[in-house]
């Protein structure tokens, strides 16, 4: 096996996670697809730094998780500021600038 | 792992093949989790879904040689993000259904054909890239996966660690800003509420309880006004949204009907059934009329069981003594039994 399935892998699991923010609704499980395209690109960079031979490309992936911990922390809270003036988790009602 | 990796000579062609069955197996459980993860109908179903496809994406990082990186996604992502989800899906409440309406006519179909457009776009462009052989992480993990990632970080990308730092202390401040609520007026104590109640004289006393004039007392059966219908301030929002709501009002007039048959049939009425219909409304009270009498007629049943049906198997009477406990079949005498004490509780 070449080490190339797993780009295959993370191409997949990356169109699986984009169809899930376009197709959901509830903007938890939106959060979710999009950390399941960010843990895609991850696999994809540690695969070319080991198909390359250097680190570089793990540390690439750890600031991108560095930066997904920051995201998921901003994003929950902006999900739990809305619920609390809308009373849903859905994007469908968020169609305001201001209540 | 580390033997699978030493196997690989630099510039190998492919990996051992302990990896490939690994990464079979692992993979197609992946895609399985992140199929669960877009499909399944409640959020916490998804969270978890998630979670197994980041421990098996840790699995893989361990397998590539990036030993740092698989623990790290264990910690932070499966350890602290996915419970971090699972936190706010608590302060959300499990009741938030997706709900399966289409705001855009045909949007679901459009996304789905776009993504797999990309799909076959993506797998197209690693297919037609020629990849032949792999360097292979032994020469960069000579000295360590940490050590080396740490030369990385405090050398060539410096500043981009220093600004992560700065990104996170940000990410945190934010947080604390967006959730923060400055409380305008003081709390509400219990006797400001209980004075409000009184004032608006909507529900003064506290709600029902579950389970008041019905058969059970479980939390997730709904209490029964007096015509049989059930109440719906008796059963907690969360559960009614959840969908765990157990009606059993049904079940309880067709058993006092067959009870109100059998009674008749004991004292050798002849009543034809539309009539009984149209008394159908008056038999909560003739039902407790005739209790002495429904109590022979049990035991006249329990010596022919099931002669009438299923719905007379056992007529089920709250203030019916262990009668019929007795010649019912064990699980349903314990559910009568429990009634019982129920129905003793509240009478106290």
């Amino acid at each position: 096996m070449n080490p190339v399935n797993y780009l295959y892998l993370a191409a997949l699991l990356f169109a699986i996670g984009a169809s899930g923010v376009l197709v959901r609704r509830n903007a938890i499980v939106l959060f979710m697809s999009v950390e399941l395209m960010l843990n895609a690109c991850n696999l994809a960079l540690v695969t070319f730094s080991r198909m390359h031979g250097n680190l570089d490309g793990q540390i690439v992936a750890f600031f991108t998780m560095v930066v997904a911990a920051a995201e998921v922390v901003v994003g929950l809270a902006i999900i739990v500021s809305f619920f609390r003036s809308r009373h849903s988790a859905s994007v469908d009602d968020a169609s305001l600038m201001k209540l | 792992m580390s033997t699978t990796l030493a196997a690989n000579a630099l510039a190998a062609t492919s990996t051992s093949t302990g990896e490939a069955v690994q990464f079979w197996v692992l993979g197609t459980v992946a895609v399985l989790g992140a199929l669960g993860t877009i499909l399944m109908r409640r959020a916490v179903h998804s969270a978890l879904c998630l979670g197994g496809t980041m421990i098996i994406l840790a699995v893989f990082y361990l397998a590539n040689g990036a030993y740092f990186l698989g623990m790290v996604q264990i910690v932070v992502y499966t350890g602290a993000v996915m419970m971090l989800f699972l936190f706010v899906l608590m302060l959300v409440g499990v009741t938030a259904a997706d709900t399966l309406r289409e705001t855009i006519k045909g949007q679901r179909w459009l996304a789905l054909l776009c993504c797999l457009g990309f799909a076959a776009l993506l797998l197209g462009g690693i297919g037609n890239a020629s990849v032949r052989g792999f360097t292979g992480l032994e020469e960069a993990n000579a000295a360590g996966n940490v050590q080396g990632l740490a030369r990385l970080i405090f050398t060539d990308y410096l500043f981009a660690f220093e600004i992560t730092g700065a990104l996170l202390v940000t990410a945190a401040v934010a947080a604390m800003v967006l959730t923060h609520r400055e409380r305008i007026a003081g709390r509400v104590s219990q006797a400001e509420q209980s004075r409000q109640r009184v004032r608006e004289n909507v529900h003064v006393p506290p709600l029902p309880a579950p389970g008041v004039y019905a058969r059970h007392n479980a939390v997730d059966i709904p209490g029964l006004l007096p015509d049989g219908t059930p109440s719906e301030l008796t059963i907690n929002p969360t559960l009614r949204g959840r969908g765990q709501v157990r009606d059993v009002s049904g079940e309880a007039m067709a058993e006092l009907a067959a009870l109100e048959q059998r009674t008749e049939e004991h004292l050798g009425r002849d009543q034809d059934p539309a009539d009984r219909t149209r008394n159908g409304r008056a038999g909560v009270r003739n039902g407790t009329a005739v209790n002495g009498s429904a109590k022979d007629g049990s035991a006249k049943d329990g010596s022919k069981p099931n002669a009438d049906g299923p719905a007379s198997d056992e007529p089920r009477d709250p203030d019916e003594p262990d009668e019929t406990g007795a010649d019912g079949g064990g699980q349903e005498s314990k559910g009568q039994e429990t009634d019982g004490s129920g129905e003793k509780e509240k009478a106290k």
